[in-house]
């Protein structure tokens, strides 16, 4: 009986073994590679093509810039103090919108997901904020609130939280039933299905959510830092429109690199959050 | 006291889905009563109410009428085909859950999940995470998570249906030393004849729409069994014919 038992387990360490076998993983160097040399390529192609307009005379040289000129103001730019802490004065707007956005999107998102006559209410009027284009509200923020922090505040929440709040939303919707019944069966009832299989299990969609909140944040800020000047508070898209002012086209054009990369940079975060929980739940092959 | 005889007690149980003339009478008046400690085969056709019935008893679902009881009022732990384990924790974080959930104390917590992965081969698998398991392993772990609710009662629904004729095997032979080992009372639902005969004490035929109990057979070929062995395939023979016989009924 015990040499049975021995077979037995052998058997079945062997099927684990055998099941598992063709399990390996690429290496990081090629993995890093492969996700980069696309990114460096597209770059390339529209600096290239950049170029390849400014060589065509469409427009003037003094108007459209060329990639090299613009590259040397962009160098300018990053030495001078002011610059420093007109990205300071934007990134402390844009953390402070985004964190209450994010408070207010979780509370509404679980508001909704959980209680039905609230879903009924005000579920399809998160979705028609959300296609509601963050500039239009605007001139309502300026006679709300004149031209201050507040007015760019209120419309920067207004843009980021519908998302977030319909992140959640999704999340719990689409938790798979048997995961439910799973929970259920092995005692979560209650808030402790909540926290122990519906908060984790909607986390991929709350995710999203967060990362197409950000989106919209940035725009929504970029558009406010265009129209609400305030005297004394240099600001990116402020510094973009004064040199637009000035016809300073070079640094007009630095200030739009630096916009988009402030959005690429958080958004590569969101990526990298997106990827960790995927990895981990197993839902992409390329490991 | 009857009661302290049966494991389960179903009487007269009797679940509708929907209303008017469109309704389905999923099951009609089942009675059962399932012995302390014996392994009960549930077979039917499709439509037959299987699952329905494994859902009143592990009270995730509630009949129209009649009763279900369990023996000391325990909640039976219920195993699905999918392992339906939560992908966001690591394997022996699954099989922990039940146990944080029960309020077992941090330090017995480990030590019960290192024991139960033991018993379904997978110690050396606890910090994986599920995707990066097969599928027969996946139902291991599933089934270490239902061992952790240390219900005297165990439901199976098709537990092994998604997995290849191998693995299957081999997890008869597990889920019978278990079985054994801990002294459970299983109500297993399936529609493989032969897996039935391998595994039950008893073997219960459900007929479709509505569900009711219309035959039953004790298998009295001594353990350990074989899926292939003449005798397994005698019982499963008869059952299947009788199936037949019950599906045939649907036919006009």
């Amino acid at each position: 009986m015990a040499t049975d038992l021995g077979t037995a387990e052998r058997t079945i360490t062997g099927l684990d073994a055998l099941d598992l076998a063709d399990r390996t993983a690429t290496p990081r160097g090629a993995r890093v590679w492969a996700a980069a040399w696309p990114k460096v390529l597209a770059l390339g192609l529209a600096v290239g093509l950049w170029q390849v307009v400014v060589w065509s005379g469409w427009r003037p040289e003094y108007i459209l810039p060329a990639p090299a000129t613009v590259a040397a103001a962009l160098v300018d730019l990053v030495r001078t103090g002011g610059f420093w802490s007109s990205v300071v004065n934007t990134a402390g707007r844009a953390l402070s919108g985004y964190s209450i956005a994010i408070a207010i999107g979780l509370v509404l998102g679980v508001a909704v997901a959980r209680i039905r006559v609230l879903r009924a209410a005000i579920g399809s009027m998160i979705t028609a904020l959300q296609t509601m284009p963050s500039i239009a509200w605007f001139p309502l923020a300026i006679v709300l609130f004149q031209l201050s922090e507040q007015a760019i505040l209120f419309v920067v929440v207004l843009g980021a939280a519908p998302s977030i709040a319909n992140g959640v939303i999704a999340g719990v919707d689409y938790v798979p039933p048997l995961l439910l019944r799973a929970g259920r069966n092995i005692g979560a009832r209650g808030w402790r299905l909540y926290r122990y299989v519906i908060g984790p299990a909607s986390l991929p969609h709350i995710v999203s959510g967060l990362k197409q909140g950000w989106a919209f944040c940035w725009r929504s800020l970029m558009a406010g830092e265009l129209l609400v000047i305030i005297p004394g508070r240099p600001a990116v898209g402020t510094s973009l429109e004064q040199h637009r002012g000035l016809s300073e086209y070079p640094e007009m054009m630095a200030d739009m690199i630096v916009i988009l990369v402030i959005g690429l940079l958080v958004d590569a975060v969101f990526g990298a959050a997106d990827r960790a929980v995927r990895t981990r739940w197993g839902i992409t092959e390329n490991r | 006291m009857t009661t302290a005889r049966t494991a389960v007690t179903l009487s007269g149980v009797s679940k509708v889905y929907g209303r008017g003339p469109a309704a389905v009478h999923a099951l009609d008046s089942v009675s059962l009563d399932i012995a302390p400690g014996e392994f009960v085969c549930l077979v039917g056709a499709s439509g037959c109410g299987k699952s329905t019935l494994l859902s009143l008893v592990a009270g995730l679902d509630t009949q129209d009428s009649g009763s279900v009881a369990i023996v000391d009022g325990a909640r039976p732990a219920l195993m699905f085909q999918e392992p339906a384990l939560f992908p966001w924790l690591t394997v022996a974080g699954n099989v922990t859950l039940p146990l944080r959930l029960r309020g077992v104390p941090r330090p017995r917590r480990a030590e019960r999940v290192a024991e139960l992965l033991r018993s379904v081969h997978l110690e050396e698998f606890a910090r994986r995470r599920p995707h990066q398991l097969s599928g027969g392993m996946r139902q291991r772990v599933a089934l270490a998570r239902t061992l952790a609710l240390d219900t005297p009662v165990l439901l199976m629904d098709e537990p092994f249906g998604a997995l290849d004729a191998m693995t299957r095997d081999i997890l008869h032979d597990e889920i019978e030393r278990i079985w054994q080992e801990r002294g459970l009372t299983v109500l297993f639902v399936t529609h493989n004849v032969r897996e039935a005969a391998r595994l039950g004490d008893r073997i219960i035929l459900l007929s479709s729409r509505p569900g009711r109990v219309v035959w039953e057979r004790r298998v009295d070929v001594p353990r350990p069994r074989r899926i292939d062995s003449p005798e397994i395939a005698e019982v499963a023979a008869e059952v299947t014919d009788r199936l037949r016989r019950e599906v045939g009924r649907h036919g006009h």
